[in-house]
């Protein structure tokens, strides 16, 4: 018997899509079977009061829970967030209710051993419900009681070298696409440079310093498959600047039929026979490209590398020798003046270890916002206020057309004093000397 | 429930204490086809909805296998997910940015059983565990927040939601029948913890009610400056109220604010600085629809998604009218798109005017944007408009 009736949740139960509503019944139930195996350092019926909870949010068509509060481990500002119900006496098991942010590692490849002893340590420790992963990318537990934190944050130390991730004013949890591990057109390491920058920024990770979150990810192509370009404060987007390799027998093995277009992406229809004009040359946005006796030409001196060549056909073209990666800045989710996505701040650079071609900009952009930026103010809101020129300023980078879209409408134009010959101080005596009044 | 000590030592919280180890180095745990031909990968083929293949310069191939899930998973169902991987992956998965999981394997001879086994799991309720899909020129996961299970802002909830959009849209998952992928998001308020402003189709939690005063409270749970200074319309403002005491039942004066309600535009900051003043209300609530995103720079930059519904109600638990509302835009983008074309390509080839004939989607006067500057944009500076 369930403790508490849940026949609207219930109805989240049918239908083919994995239901989250079964996967909680399920993990209640585990946890009734087993609490004279397992010492439950938190209520056992954790999981059927967040079900119960979760029912009258269904039935009252509102939130129960509350604002946060400050809980978290020692000397760090981040990695926990505090989560309370407004009905404790009714659903005693989630009254404390906080969630954990576990660091996830870069492309999020596991072992299942280590996924184990997080899941043991979870189950004891916590609810045993997570997240396989927030938005951000982290690992996140949810739901366990203050005296706990500690002790979680001790066995995630001691036992797993494994740290939180972060939340707050904070450097937040860096993320990255899985890059050159399996994908083809991945232009530097991202997993690599996600992890190192990760470990170089652990203070501002998790020791709030800055007037808001701030945000990495790390996207090894244009395809953007982390989305950074529309989610991180700084967007590392991985490009070339050589030329597009091509493979002419495989060109002609798609010409020919022989081989499937989009990697079989499209394959579910029959959109007719492969016609590479069509598909390819004339959806090119620059038009660079052209057949010529019966091979691909290219000239990719105005090629954008916008990828869709290459996705249609990634066993004829592949990405070019020279990488490195775009840095963008600025992008954020619409609170509170809009959304904002990131704008080209870097056009290329070189991936290298130590890194410090990347990091150079990432603090020189830190000690401006944590300056100027106000409270709860992302980094593109700051733009937006002072200006990309005052970007460029602080980064030390010149102005480049690939900065804009088009050039500015107005003539609006702020000039600095040092910018105009004999400065601004005038003197109207001499003015008066050609214009009397 | 007796508690059991890890071996952390309140009294001195800094003996023996491991911080800022960051998280594990993820070369310990590529499977070893990954690990051995990181960076050498020459091209891909996706042979069969949910299942790609990778092939190396070496000659190794990978073959992943993927599946959804519902992001909400317990240990139980975790643990699962790890037997899997041990039985036919040597111990080793991964999870992808949209929530689903890979399960990898080296030969192709290895793929059948490991969809057999992946099939063959339904929860008790009768859905998959593990539907197989998620590639290609189809719907992958829907990524989303927490909503009514875990946050304190939301306007609607993340999982049910998104359950019932990918039960409408099921088929299209293991399908690759669509003029280009589709990538659906979720975010139950305006913090948006996801790219919800750049998806084909985002659906976001959202208020209509300004926020209730919580005149006794106020001064004692807020910062009266701070709460005055989050709001993006200067719709708040300082002031002093009477109330009557509950213990006493005497009048008294409290500093609180006051709130223009028309210039409020229910984004909720304000409740994120100031828990006195709640916004989250039953008829208020509900979902806002957007369409027309993307992140990808493939053929042209990334889009922001633009309104296209602007109320539907929160109908729980199964919300029909935003299955209706999915289906309608879905099926209209299948059969009007050409091949290679996102959901907003094809809007902006067709035209808005044509987008809403075509969805059946009403066009309200609540569409047209009137958020400081950037809404001039908006409006159509020409004479070229289709009848």
């Amino acid at each position: 018997m369930p403790k508490h009736e849940t026949p609207l949740l219930d109805q989240l139960e049918t239908g083919p899509w994995p239901s989250f509503v079964s996967d909680l019944k399920r993990q209640a139930a585990s946890r009734a079977q087993k609490q004279n195996e397992i010492q439950y350092q938190i209520p056992v019926d954790v999981v059927e009061d967040l079900l119960g909870l979760l029912e009258l949010s269904y039935v009252e068509k509102e939130v129960h829970w509350k604002h946060g509060g400050i809980v978290g481990v020692f000397g760090y500002g981040g990695g926990v967030i505090g989560r309370y119900c407004d009905q404790p006496a009714k659903f005693p098991g989630v009254a404390h209710f906080h969630t954990v942010r576990v660091n996830q590692p870069a492309g999020k490849y596991y072992k299942t051993d280590f996924l184990r002893q997080l899941a043991d340590l979870w189950d004891f420790r916590g609810s045993g419900v997570t997240n396989m992963h927030g938005s951000t990318g982290d690992i996140i537990l949810l739901g366990t009681t203050t005296p706990q934190l500690e002790e979680i944050f001790f066995e995630l130390t001691h036992k797993m070298n494994q740290d939180l991730g972060g939340s707050g004013s904070n450097l937040r949890t860096p993320e990255a696409c899985l890059g050159e591990s399996r994908c083809e057109w991945s232009c530097y390491d991202t997993q690599e440079l996600c992890y190192q920058l990760t470990m170089e920024y652990q203070d501002e990770l998790h020791r709030p310093a800055f007037p808001y979150k701030f945000k990495f990810k790390f996207d090894g192509c244009p395809n953007g498959c982390v989305a950074s370009i529309a989610r991180a404060d700084l967007s590392f987007i991985g490009t070339w600047r050589d030329d597009i390799r091509i493979d002419q027998e495989a060109v002609a093995g798609y010409v020919g039929g022989e081989l499937n277009p989009n990697g079989g992406a499209h394959a579910g229809k029959d959109w007719g026979p492969f016609d590479i004009q069509k598909e390819v040359i004339d959806l090119c946005p620059t038009k660079c490209m052209w057949m010529e006796g019966g091979k691909l030409k290219i000239n990719d001196r105005e090629c954008t590398r916008c990828m869709h060549c290459l996705n249609v056909m990634p066993r004829a073209l592949r990405i070019g020798n020279d990488r490195g990666l775009s840095i963008l800045a600025g992008a954020k989710a619409p609170i509170l003046d809009g959304a904002q996505m990131s704008s080209l701040l870097v056009p290329f650079m070189k991936v290298e270890d130590p890194y410090d071609n990347i990091k150079e900009i990432i603090e020189n952009i830190w000690d401006w916002w944590m300056e100027e930026g106000k409270n709860r103010e992302r980094l593109g809101e700051t733009m937006k206020r002072q200006g990309f020129q005052k970007l460029l300023e602080v980064t030390g980078i010149p102005a480049d057309p690939r900065h804009v879209e088009h050039p500015r409408f107005t003539p609006y134009i702020f000039w600095k004093e040092e910018e105009v010959p004999g400065g601004f101080e005038r003197d109207i005596a001499d003015y008066r000397t050609r214009h009397p009044k | 429930m007796a508690f059991i000590s890890s071996g952390y030592n309140p009294d001195k919280p800094m003996e023996n204490r491991i911080t800022d180890i960051g998280p594990r180095h993820y070369s310990e745990f590529l499977p070893p086809v990954i690990k051995n031909n990181k960076g050498k990968w020459l091209w891909h083929e996706i042979i069969e909805p949910g299942v790609l293949m990778h092939k190396a310069e070496s000659g190794d191939e990978v073959y992943s296998v993927r599946v959804g899930t519902a992001r909400i998973m317990g240990v139980e169902t975790l643990r699962e997910v790890l037997d899997i991987a041990d039985k036919h992956c040597d111990g080793y998965v991964r999870w992808t940015t949209r929530n689903n999981i890979e399960f990898m394997v080296d030969s192709k001879d290895k793929v059948q059983p490991l969809k057999d086994d992946l099939l063959s799991r339904k929860f008790d309720g009768g859905s998959y565990k593990f539907p197989i899909g998620g590639t290609g020129a189809g719907l992958t996961n829907i990524v989303h927040t927490q909503g009514w299970i875990h946050c304190h802002t939301p306007a609607s909830d993340a999982s049910g939601t998104v359950k019932v959009v990918m039960d409408e849209l099921f088929e299209e998952f293991g399908q690759m029948r669509m003029p280009a992928q589709l990538r659906i998001s979720m975010a139950c308020c305006l913090n948006m913890c996801g790219a919800v402003h750049c998806s084909d189709i985002a659906i976001l939690g959202y208020h209509r009610k300004p926020p209730a005063i919580d005149h006794e409270e106020l001064d004692n749970l807020c910062e009266i400056p701070l709460a005055v200074a989050s709001c993006p319309t200067a719709a708040i403002r300082p002031t002093k109220t009477t109330i009557t005491d509950r213990k006493t039942g005497e009048e008294k004066s409290v500093k609180t604010v006051a709130i223009k309600n028309e210039r409020c535009m229910f984004c909720g900051n304000c409740y994120t600085m100031c828990p006195a003043l709640p916004l989250t209300d039953a008829e208020g609530d509900g979902l806002v629809i957007m369409a027309g995103g993307k992140v990808s720079n493939r053929i042209d930059a990334p889009k922001f998604s633009k309104v296209v519904v602007a109320f539907l109600p929160n109908e729980t638990p199964r919300w029909p009218s935003l299955a209706k509302c999915m289906r309608q835009m879905v099926d209209a983008y299948v059969k009007g798109a050409r091949k290679y074309e996102r959901f907003g390509h094809w809007a902006e080839r067709i035209g808005w005017e044509r987008f809403f004939e075509v969805t059946g989607l009403e066009f309200t006067h609540h569409l047209i944007d009137d958020f400081r500057d950037p809404a001039y944009f908006t409006w159509r500076q020409t004479t070229n408009f289709k009848f």
